[in-house]
């Protein structure tokens, strides 16, 4: 009797530990959800979206439990970096002085084409006043493409500075602006060439995070190989995106 | 919420308008009101304290003892609010989660700062990093509670140091002249009358907190103007059950109402505080007050 009570505490314990082992940690997913269709808060309040989908399929792959956290924009990078959480996926464009701060993954959404919106087709895009979102890749080429820039801290302000008048245009992501486009009946619409931006989408890490980089590198690049990425892009994108 | 909401498409409005306002994100969106609510219910007895206690050092005969109250009240009250946000919480997060790698950590051999990371082993976290989203909440309207009470004491303890110097000066005297010590006079003459003249700066401040709590959303505490944005912009058919167009406007007037009526209700309850407190003063109101009785 005394020995069944025995083994059985050992192996509770042991199995505890076990358990404690693989839950030691929780990795805590930083988003801005805002951006749809990358991410945004579905009705139900939770963060949805392709990054959303693409994250947990991630974290599956790499064995990692996962949670998902919102951050204003303005302060992601050094939330992160103060390790309140573990890796943005927020539509961030990797770039040279962004990768000189944090650490990104290979990235997986291929370089993206940013476009100007606006309300008429007759707006000289690199002489007009140009909305875009506050310490982005748009935001930085808008500055120097001779054009005034008006920055805003998020998305949706940036394409309301155009709907009343206040700029003249706004330059984002091309994905971000289809939808909007499409939804206006005409009120708004493409103008100008598409520029291709940045480095591509990857996931951004604490660059003394190597082993979780190492994971989620590994996991992206299973999920390009057996054509999931590729599936998910669509299912969010359209057919036409890019693919890889 | 209701049972006819599973094809939003097909309802009448007034049906439509009953579904949209009780999705997951508007529950969210009025429990955000709670929040502030309670931050406010926390923060300004907590800020008062600091305050008070900033006034009491600042005015203190140890010299060192009032340089450090007069460098508090100095500092915080010069640095912008929202660098003190963005800054101060990260750093005070920092300090709490240094401090218990050191006692909790003591035989890990990597670096705390490696270049600009900040990283701690798993047990020193705050909140631990498996601890359920409520608990990081929680964590973080705490760390919003004291930045809060830090900011604000600064500037209450400046509205007390000089409402201790508005009491009169006679007052003092005729305490000492009955023989009451420094303490006693502080405590019984003193700090009874000075309120009267800290309440018009110290409700002004009060007005100022009610209106700051966007601030929030930089500690990652989504308050009722984040959910007012987020629920106000366009949403199109394919990522809602609800599309619609730019309704900011109406939903940052539901917010004025809203803070029109707790700035009203505030001064209601200001306006009596006052009364009381001008009972039996030496100032004008207190004068006005005798008249009226008499008459």
């Amino acid at each position: 009797m005394k020995k069944t009570i025995l083994t059985t505490t050992a192996l509770a314990l042991s199995a505890g530990m076990v358990f404690a082992a693989a839950h030691e940690k929780t990795i805590r997913m930083g988003t801005e959800g805002a951006y749809p269709p990358y991410n945004f808060i579905n009705d139900a309040g939770e963060v949805d979206g392709f990054e959303r989908e693409l994250g947990d399929e991630l974290c599956l792959r790499a064995e990692l439990t996962c949670e998902w956290v919102k951050n204003d924009w303005d302060s992601i990078i050094p939330n992160l970096v103060s390790s309140n959480y573990d890796t943005i996926m927020a539509g961030m464009s990797i770039t040279d002085e962004r990768d000189e701060v944090i650490d990104f993954t290979q990235d997986y959404f291929p370089p993206t084409a940013s476009a100007y919106v606006a309300a008429s087709d007759a707006v000289d895009v690199t002489s007009g006043v140009i909305a875009a979102q506050t310490a982005t890749i748009q935001a930085g080429y808008v500055a120097e493409s001779g054009a005034t820039l008006v920055e805003f801290a998020t998305p949706e302000e940036t394409v309301a500075a155009v709907r009343n008048g206040e700029a003249d245009a706004v330059f984002a992501d091309k994905d971000y602006l289809a939808p909007l486009v499409e939804d206006s009946a005409g009120e708004l619409m493409f103008v100008g060439e598409e520029v291709a931006l940045g480095g591509g989408i990857g996931m951004g890490l604490r660059e003394s995070d190597t082993d979780l980089k190492e994971k989620f590198d590994a996991a992206i690049t299973s999920m390009k190989e057996d054509g999931t990425l590729n599936a998910m892009l669509k299912k969010w994108f359209g057919e036409e995106t890019a693919t890889y | 919420m209701f049972s006819f909401c599973t094809d939003p498409d097909t309802l009448d409005q007034a049906r439509w308008l009953a579904c949209y306002l009780t999705t997951g994100v508007h529950l969210s969106f009025y429990m955000s009101f709670l929040k502030v609510l309670g931050l406010l219910a926390v923060t300004a007895p907590v800020a008062l304290g600091f305050g008070f206690a900033g006034a009491m050092v600042a005015r203190s005969h140890i010299a060192p003892l009032s340089w450090i109250g007069k460098a508090y009240i100095a500092i915080v009250r010069g640095v912008p609010d929202i660098a003190f946000f963005l800054f101060f919480v990260i750093a005070l997060d920092q300090a709490f989660e240094y401090l218990r790698h050191k006692a909790l950590c003591p035989d890990w051999d990597e670096p705390i700062r490696q270049g600009r990371d900040f990283v701690v082993c798993q047990a020193a976290k705050l909140p631990l990093g498996n601890a359920p989203q409520w608990v990081h909440e929680t964590y973080g309207f705490s760390l919003a509670v004291i930045t809060f009470s830090i900011v604000f004491g600064a500037f209450a303890a400046n509205v007390i140091f000089g409402a201790m110097r508005a009491v009169p000066r006679a007052q003092l005297e005729t305490a000492e002249a009955y023989g009451m010590t420094r303490r006693q006079t502080f405590w019984r003459v003193l700090v009874p009358q000075m309120w009267v003249f800290a309440l018009p700066g110290l409700s002004n401040l009060w007005m100022v907190l009610i209106k700051a709590t966007p601030l929030l959303f930089l500690l990652g505490v989504e308050d009722i103007v984040y959910w007012a944005r987020e629920l106000g912009g366009t949403k199109t058919p394919r990522f809602t059950d609800y599309p619609h167009g730019d309704w900011r406007m109406w939903y940052f007037l539901g917010l004025l109402v809203f803070y029109l009526a707790f700035t009203r209700v505030s001064e209601i309850a200001l306006d009596r505080i006052m009364g009381r407190l001008t009972l039996g003063q030496a100032t004008a109101g207190g004068e006005a007050q005798r008249k009226g009785a008499v008459a």
